[in-house]
């Protein structure tokens, strides 16, 4: 581990713990710091967000040219999943459930969570570690055995689950039928998400309590860093809302495993036989208990990446976001909402008008605060010195695409024009837009930002710069099209949308997507090798080279084990840039007047 | 210790390798009678043609909604580029610390809300109510349940009687009585099963959706019906068409069903009354055998 070199590492002096010097297992692989912690966490998920693009990589040349094989790389898959180089639509299906548990669990959450929180969060109030290191550690290696659970899943008779990241019944309990259901991979998939919403558990535990109890002396809670709000309200989500889905997994497992009847009504026939349960169980339970979990989920996968793109914007504006306190009371009743608005993913299950009115209101209710906090920001530019570096870029980026993300919502969270865009391309454009030039470039913005942090060097500007505008065009080009199609009826999860007559004429937008995707790709090799080689190479900075306010910024480069040589007093608010009277156009929050 | 780890290896890969090589019956194949009619109605990039009655209302909705989405986005986007001009860093410039004043972002504020409660309350609550709750109730109303199944589609006519016969699980045969309807029922003489849809196109139609397996959706973008067919439950939807709709279109599923989701399409024919009948009467001369 490169930014812990021994040379740069010393830890007696640094914090009282008076504990023996640690063996390298100890000290780089099972640690208690969270330091460490945060950075295994964002090489793993960083993988698995590779991966789980190249999955969907894959899938784009099916979309683009159905039954065609896939060239140079067809042969690779085996004859059972793709013969002749063609994927089978079963294969087609179980990337596509891959890819969206993978990037959801197993990549966004966990570097936005567990990387940049771990990492960040107790660096930012102050604090020499979390509340409960050990129980952090556990938390990542659940979450390592739960990933590689789910990647199990590919190397079983039949493939991983291929139900969609929805797992909806009776599909996902009938689904790859088995001598051994347990050796199958929707079987497997319901193991792993028991695993990863374990890890999410104790991490979001472990987020609370460290923000309530180890602020530094003077750190009020008005006075935290908005990425520490976010984080904290984000913790709140995880706790509250993943234990439904885990008992609900559980559930699901034991109809496929022991013949239970929890998702499964009377009176299947499936395939033409009649199916072997009792009966006297509802579908619909799993989706509300599913739901019930995945919309404050994707509040999770928004949250922290709004905390990070208000660090940057703070930092190069040069001067205090706009509205902080209107920020705080909008995060909160964000976080609120999210739990009342689930069955907006539901409205075609047969609901009547009254619980469709409900859930549609508090939908549109939940829009004003994510308004408010996008205008927050925007107006944060107002009055301003914008220094455009490339984290700035990413999160000047993240704005007006968020933007697109969220204004997409409306037609779906109403259930009237939801009747033609359920289920249809426009939804998956929608969310897209709201996780990838969303989340993933506030991910992206908080890499190039914090990289110096963490490696004393900054990452090279030019090589972020072509990594920036071709992941801004990329991104665009893959998804606008997604609403025409959609909006032309072509349905999700289609193997070959060509089959229906309103598929094929909008199948040059889907051969768009699909190049738009490639060449999205190729723009992550420059982020890439950037990445690696700057660790080595790259231009060596100071402890604080972006001249930024807040805590992390007063530490030691990388941070020794116990973060600060003397634990931080905190006189002022985070955002004091271009104070006027002051020397410097920033104060950081640890220097007394 | 090495030998010992690739010996435990092994071990541990032999019941991988057994279960590797036994037989998964994971592939189910499409009993979706294949479309060689040419369909109807001109598609392009926006909504498709819309032959329903209550359609207009859903299509204003998303032009009126996309109208206001436009307008937000484009008065954020204006704002944005402006301050990326006029705040860029430059020698002599430096950000100003004081707070703006908050009553223009209120004023924006306060009309967003307001437009989304009239959309809302005002459009799309009438909308939905009405598509839920104003079934069709003349006399001369088609009637068919719908009965997906992994991957076709089946209609099922009351006939002559207009009441359904009994159906069961038990009494399925794929072949020939994909529904299970119970011949030894006295209603379920006249019943007729198809897998295309025909309706004639000047009655209204309501469709009882249902799923003998795992859930489907019941998906016609040409006349803005769409229904999760859900087993174990019977949900109705109901469309009246527009005159001179006559054509073939497809039926689609819009809920992921598993291997050949993508091929469960069906075809509908909106065809005149008499051919409608004419088609009814022949279609029911189609025995239905129990097995």
């Amino acid at each position: 581990m490169a930014a812990h070199d021994h040379h740069t590492h010393d830890g007696h002096q640094t914090h009282g713990h008076g504990h023996p010097e640690l063996g390298f297992w100890r000290k780089y692989v099972f640690s208690t710091d969270h330091k460490i912690i945060g950075v295994q966490y964002a090489i793993t998920s960083l993988t698995f967000l590779f991966f789980g693009f190249c999955l969907v990589m894959l899938m784009r040349w099916q979309l683009a040219f159905p039954g065609k094989p896939v060239p140079l790389i067809g042969g690779l898959f085996g004859e059972t999943m793709m013969p002749g180089g063609v994927m089978l639509p079963e294969f087609y299906n179980s990337l596509g459930a891959m890819h969206g548990t993978i990037m959801v669990f197993l990549g966004v959450v966990p570097l936005l969570v567990g990387a940049f929180g771990n990492y960040v969060m107790p660096l930012q109030i102050g604090a020499p570690d979390m509340a409960f290191p050990k129980l952090n550690m556990m938390s990542y290696w659940v979450y390592f055995v739960g990933g590689i659970v789910m990647l199990t899943g590919f190397f079983v008779p039949g493939g991983a689950a291929n139900s969609g990241w929805t797992s909806y019944a009776p599909l996902s309990v009938v689904s790859q039928v088995s001598r051994n259901m347990w050796f199958t991979g929707q079987t497997i998939w319901l193991l792993g998400m028991v695993f990863l919403i374990t890890s999410s558990l104790l991490g979001s535990v472990n987020f609370i309590v460290t923000i309530i109890q180890l602020r530094a002396k003077g750190l009020e809670f008005f006075r935290l860093p908005f990425f520490v709000w976010a984080q904290f309200v984000t913790a709140f989500l995880l706790l509250l809302a993943f234990p439904p889905l885990e008992a609900a997994a559980v559930l699901q497992l034991m109809d496929r495993v022991a013949g239970t009847s929890f998702f499964m009504p009377t009176g299947l026939v499936v395939s033409g036989q009649q199916g072997h349960w009792t009966g006297g169980g509802s579908p619909l339970l799993w989706q509300h208990l599913f739901w019930f979990l995945a919309h404050p989920e994707v509040y999770v996968l928004i949250l922290p990446g709004m905390g990070i793109v208000s660090e940057v914007i703070a930092n190069n504006t040069r001067k205090p976001l706009w509205g902080y306190r209107v920020l705080v009371y909008s995060l909160v009743f964000l976080g609120f909402m999210s739990f009342i608005v689930w069955a907006h993913h539901m409205f075609m299950t047969g609901m009547g008008t009254r619980m469709a009115a409900f859930f549609a209101t508090t939908t549109m209710i939940i829009s004003v605060p994510s308004v408010v906090i996008l205008t927050a920001l925007l107006l944060s530019l107002h009055g301003s010195c914008i220094r455009f570096n490339v984290p700035m870029l990413f999160a000047l980026a993240f704005l007006p695409m968020f933007a697109i993300g969220g204004l997409t919502g409306l037609p779906l969270g109403l259930p009237a024009p939801d009747i033609h865009l359920h289920d249809t391309y426009y939804v998956i454009g929608h969310f897209h837009y709201v996780v990838v030039p969303g989340s993933i470039f506030a991910i992206f913005a908080g890499i190039y930002h914090w990289y110096p942090k963490v490696t004393g060097r900054k990452l090279n500007e030019f090589l972020g710069k072509l990594h920036f505008w071709g992941s801004v065009v990329g991104a665009n080009l893959v998804f606008m099209p997604m609403f025409f199609v959609g909006m032309a009826g072509v349905s999700r999860r289609l193997y070959d949308q060509t089959v229906y007559q309103h598929g094929a004429n909008v199948q040059t937008l889907t051969q768009i997507s699909s190049f738009a995707a490639w060449f999205f790709g190729l723009s992550q090799i420059p982020f890439i090798i950037n990445f690696f080689a700057s660790i080595r190479a790259g231009k060596k900075v100071s402890d604080n080279p972006w001249e930024a306010t807040t805590l992390e910024w007063a530490t030691p480069t990388p941070p020794p084990h116990g973060n600060f040589p003397v634990i931080p007093v905190v006189y002022r608010g985070p955002y004091e840039y271009s104070v006027p009277g002051a020397s410097r156009d920033y104060v950081p929050q640890n220097v007394t007047a | 210790m090495r030998v010992r780890s690739i010996g435990l290896w092994a071990l541990a890969m032999t019941p991988v390798v057994f279960l590797a090589t036994s037989p998964v019956a994971w592939a189910q194949t499409s009993t979706a009678a294949p479309i060689t009619a040419k369909i109807d109605g001109k598609y392009g990039y926006w909504l498709p043609p819309d032959l329903s009655q209550h359609g207009s209302q859903i299509d204003n909705l998303i032009t009126i909604l996309h109208w206001f989405m436009a307008a937000l986005f484009v008065g954020w986007a204006i704002f944005l580029v402006r301050c990326l001009i006029r705040y860029r860093a430059r020698p002599g410039h430096a950000a100003c610390y004081d707070l703006i004043k908050a009553r223009p972002a209120k004023a924006v504020e306060v009309a967003v809300v307001i437009v989304e409660i009239v959309l809302l309350a005002g459009f799309s609550i009438p909308a939905w109510a009405k598509v839920k709750n104003d079934l069709p109730t003349e006399a001369d109303t088609i009637r068919v349940r719908v009965v997906a199944e992994q991957f076709a589609w089946n209609f099922h006519y009351p006939g002559k009687d207009g009441i359904f016969g009994r159906t069961g699980p038990q009494h399925v045969n794929p072949a020939t009585n994909a529904v299970g309807i119970d011949l030894s029922d006295e209603h379920a003489g006249d019943d007729v099963q198809t897998k295309e849809f025909h309706v004639p196109s000047d009655k209204p139609v309501i469709c009882e959706i249902s799923s003998k397996d795992v859930i489907h959706s019941f998906s016609i973008p040409v006349l803005r019906v769409k229904q999760d067919a859900i087993p174990g439950m019977r949900i109705p939807v109901w469309f009246r068409m527009k005159p001179g709709s006559e054509g073939n279109y497809e039926v689609a599923c819009a809920q992921l069903c598993g291997n050949n989701h993508y091929n469960m399409k069906a075809l509908m024919v909106i065809e005149t009354p008499e051919k409608f009948a004419a088609w009814l009467t022949k279609a029911g001369e189609k025995e239905i055998f129990e097995d």
